[in-house]
């Protein structure tokens, strides 16, 4: 249920580094158990809240590797906490198994996901944003999860916040897709007084896994209330009861995992758009690749260019709406990414017949403003 | 079962999915038992448990909260729960397979830390549900799915792994000695910190068959023939002890 509440921090202006700009927002939101294993670039928000939740009466856990951080959290999160862990690409790679479960669970969770250059172990220290299909599609099974991606030390505070609300308000894992760049980046951001924030509904209920509606979330007790849960990953129908073998409960309960996210679209995908009402040439970006755009976008206004930035910050779901929108006018759509091209994928799906050019980079640093205007200038006469 | 337990179970999910000859049933009500004279708050008790059949002792069984998690990775969320809400009582059950095979590390790094759960191991030296393959206690030379020559490989002593990473109390019984079992099952749960307790359960299904033991009485047999107390260690050499199933509390060596 939303409410608003005092910031932890007090209201003024900070100097930080996003990852624990990223720890602070987890707290303000209300996360009092932290599980996590310490991994290059992600490890100064475990050790922020190694110091920080002891302070509010929150748990901190070093385990002893990535799956026992997520399994433990969700554990937590059923005694009824706001959990959170953050890691980096090989870690968030063991948690894919956690991540399922919780889906499957309807668990409450938050996963930080520094990316950093890969495959395998990579570049540690270097940025990337390789992760994007990961943790859209890692877990197996037909699912569905959220993943935002914040562009600035701000947004690793006030998208930490947004990822505990959704992630309470659909009972859905929800991933911050950061990267190595905004998470070590250090500049100023703002605590606003208030914050409005989503505590989950632990109403007693007998059905906590299932709704009349076919895309519902059902309130969620805990441990202890006395609801008698039968919390299962294996299939199971509203009570909770596994039902190994039964199609129909099997089918109801994937389409509900799945509508519980996909029809509240309007509420959960967060964009913004600079120039995009008749764009020509129009950027679609997203995170760190999207800060660079925006370099792009506002040089090539001053040189009289109708150029515009679509930028996604709830990556998934993905907002097909918008994006149709803004490339109506556009002769070109450019999809600067730190990888190979992955959410290029998704818009050349949605826009079959538009020119989209990806802009790839993966040599462990940052995309460049400069990167993406070397492109640009192929395609503008 | 003894119907002054049936407060404590979802009786509608009855007959539980045991074979014929499978020890879990009786663990099951011995585990009951030991709640009951200790009087424990059942709304406050939380079962934890993972993949395989000895996870399916509490979950659906057990009327108050159950959590079937991972394969594997039970002890690591019942460390959660409880670091979260420590006025929980936790309880894992799970089998050798789950605790000591795929979740071996967490199982280790809990007792560690000392984390106040009460881990009990339906230990049936196989893995039944998937068809009975090797686990880490199938005892050595005899035959599984996946050794059908014979295990070529040592046997966990589970109660000597736990107590060297430093659990509070550790113990082992078979599913035979149920008075004894109960009296170890209340110690634990009244254990401040982490207690461990491997119950050896009979699998004529899956382990009896392949090493001529097809029945419950075969079963027994072969593991009556193998207990030895810990009280009695001192009076057997090391070689002599290889394929015995050491039975009572594993205390802290002199």
């Amino acid at each position: 249920m939303k409410t608003i509440v005092k910031s932890l921090l007090a209201p003024r202006k900070y100097f930080m580094q996003g990852n624990i700009a990223c720890a602070e927002g987890a707290l303000a939101a209300g996360c009092r158990y932290y599980a996590g294993y310490p991994i290059t670039p992600s490890s100064e928000i475990m050790e922020h809240m190694s110091i920080r939740l002891p302070e509010v009466g929150g748990v901190f856990m070093q385990m002893e590797d990535e799956i026992a951080s997520i399994c433990s959290m969700i554990g937590a999160s059923w005694a009824g906490a706001k959990v959170m862990t953050a890691t980096s690409g090989p870690g968030f790679s063991l948690m894919l198994e956690g991540i399922g479960y919780a889906v499957m669970t309807e668990t409450p969770c938050v996963i930080v996901d520094v990316q950093r250059a890969g495959p395998a172990t990579g570049q540690a220290t270097k940025p990337a944003q390789g992760d994007v299909m990961q943790a859209r599609w890692g877990a197996h099974g037909d699912h569905r999860i959220i993943a935002l991606s914040p562009w600035s030390v701000q947004e690793m505070y006030d998208l930490t916040i947004k990822a505990f609300n959704f992630s309470e308000k659909y009972r859905v894992p929800t991933i911050l897709l950061a990267d190595e760049v905004v998470a070590h980046l250090k500049e100023s951001f703002v605590v606003k007084p208030e914050i409005e924030i989503y505590n989950r509904d632990k109403t007693l209920t007998e059905t906590p896994f299932g709704t009349q509606e076919e895309d519902g979330v059902p309130p969620m007790p805990c441990f202890g209330q006395g609801a008698q849960l039968l919390v299962t990953g294996s299939t199971h129908n509203e009570y909770g009861i596994r039902k190994v073998a039964d199609p129909d409960v099997q089918e109801r309960l994937v389409t509900r995992l799945c509508k519980k996210i996909d029809n509240h679209k309007k509420d959960i995908c967060l964009t913004e758009r600079y120039f995009t009402d008749n764009a020509e040439y129009l950027f679609v970006a997203y995170g760190i690749s999207a800060r660079s755009s925006y370099a792009v976008v506002s040089e090539l206004r001053e040189s009289q260019i109708n150029a515009g930035l679509l930028r996604y910050i709830t990556i998934w779901p993905f907002d097909e709406e918008t994006l149709k929108e803004c490339a109506l006018e556009a002769k070109v759509i450019f999809v600067p990414e730190m990888n190979q091209g992955q959410l290029v994928l998704e818009i050349m799906r949605i826009l079959p017949h538009q020119k989209v050019i990806p802009i790839p980079k993966t040599r462990g640093e940052a995309i460049y403003p400069s990167d993406i205007i070397k492109v640009f200038r192929k395609y503008h006469e | 079962m003894s119907e002054h337990l049936y407060k404590y179970l979802r009786t509608e999910t009855f007959p539980t999915p045991f074979c014929a000859g499978c020890g879990h049933g009786i663990l099951m009500g011995v585990i009951l038992r030991a709640i009951d004279e200790l009087k424990l708050d059942f709304k406050k008790m939380v079962f934890v448990s993972g993949i395989g059949c000895g996870a399916w002792i509490p979950s659906p069984h057990f009327k108050t909260d159950t959590l079937h998690t991972l394969h594997g990775r039970p002890v690591a969320y019942a460390t959660g729960v409880k670091k979260a809400n420590p006025e929980l009582k936790v309880v894992v059950i799970s089998g050798d397979g789950d605790l000591a095979a795929i979740g071996g590390n967490h199982l280790i790094h809990a007792a560690r830390r000392n984390v106040g759960l009460t881990v009990i191991c339906a230990n049936n030296s196989i893995y039944g549900m998937t068809g009975g393959q090797l686990s880490p206690t199938t005892p050595k030379n005899t035959k599984t799915m996946t050794t059908v020559m014979g295990n070529p490989e040592e046997a966990f002593d589970l109660c000597k792994l736990v107590k060297a990473c430093g659990a509070k109390y550790v113990a082992r019984y078979t599913v035979f000695h149920t008075k004894p079992l109960i009296k170890a099952i209340k110690t634990a749960l009244n254990t401040d910190g982490f207690s461990f307790i491997d119950v050896v359960s009979p699998c004529p299904t899956q382990y009896g068959r392949r090493n001529q033991l097809p029945t419950l009485y075969d079963m027994y047999a072969f593991i009556k023939n193998r207990l030895v107390h810990f009280d009695a260690l001192k009076k057997y050499k090391k070689e002599e002890l290889a394929e015995k199933i050491i039975i009572g509390e594993y205390r802290d060596e002199d």
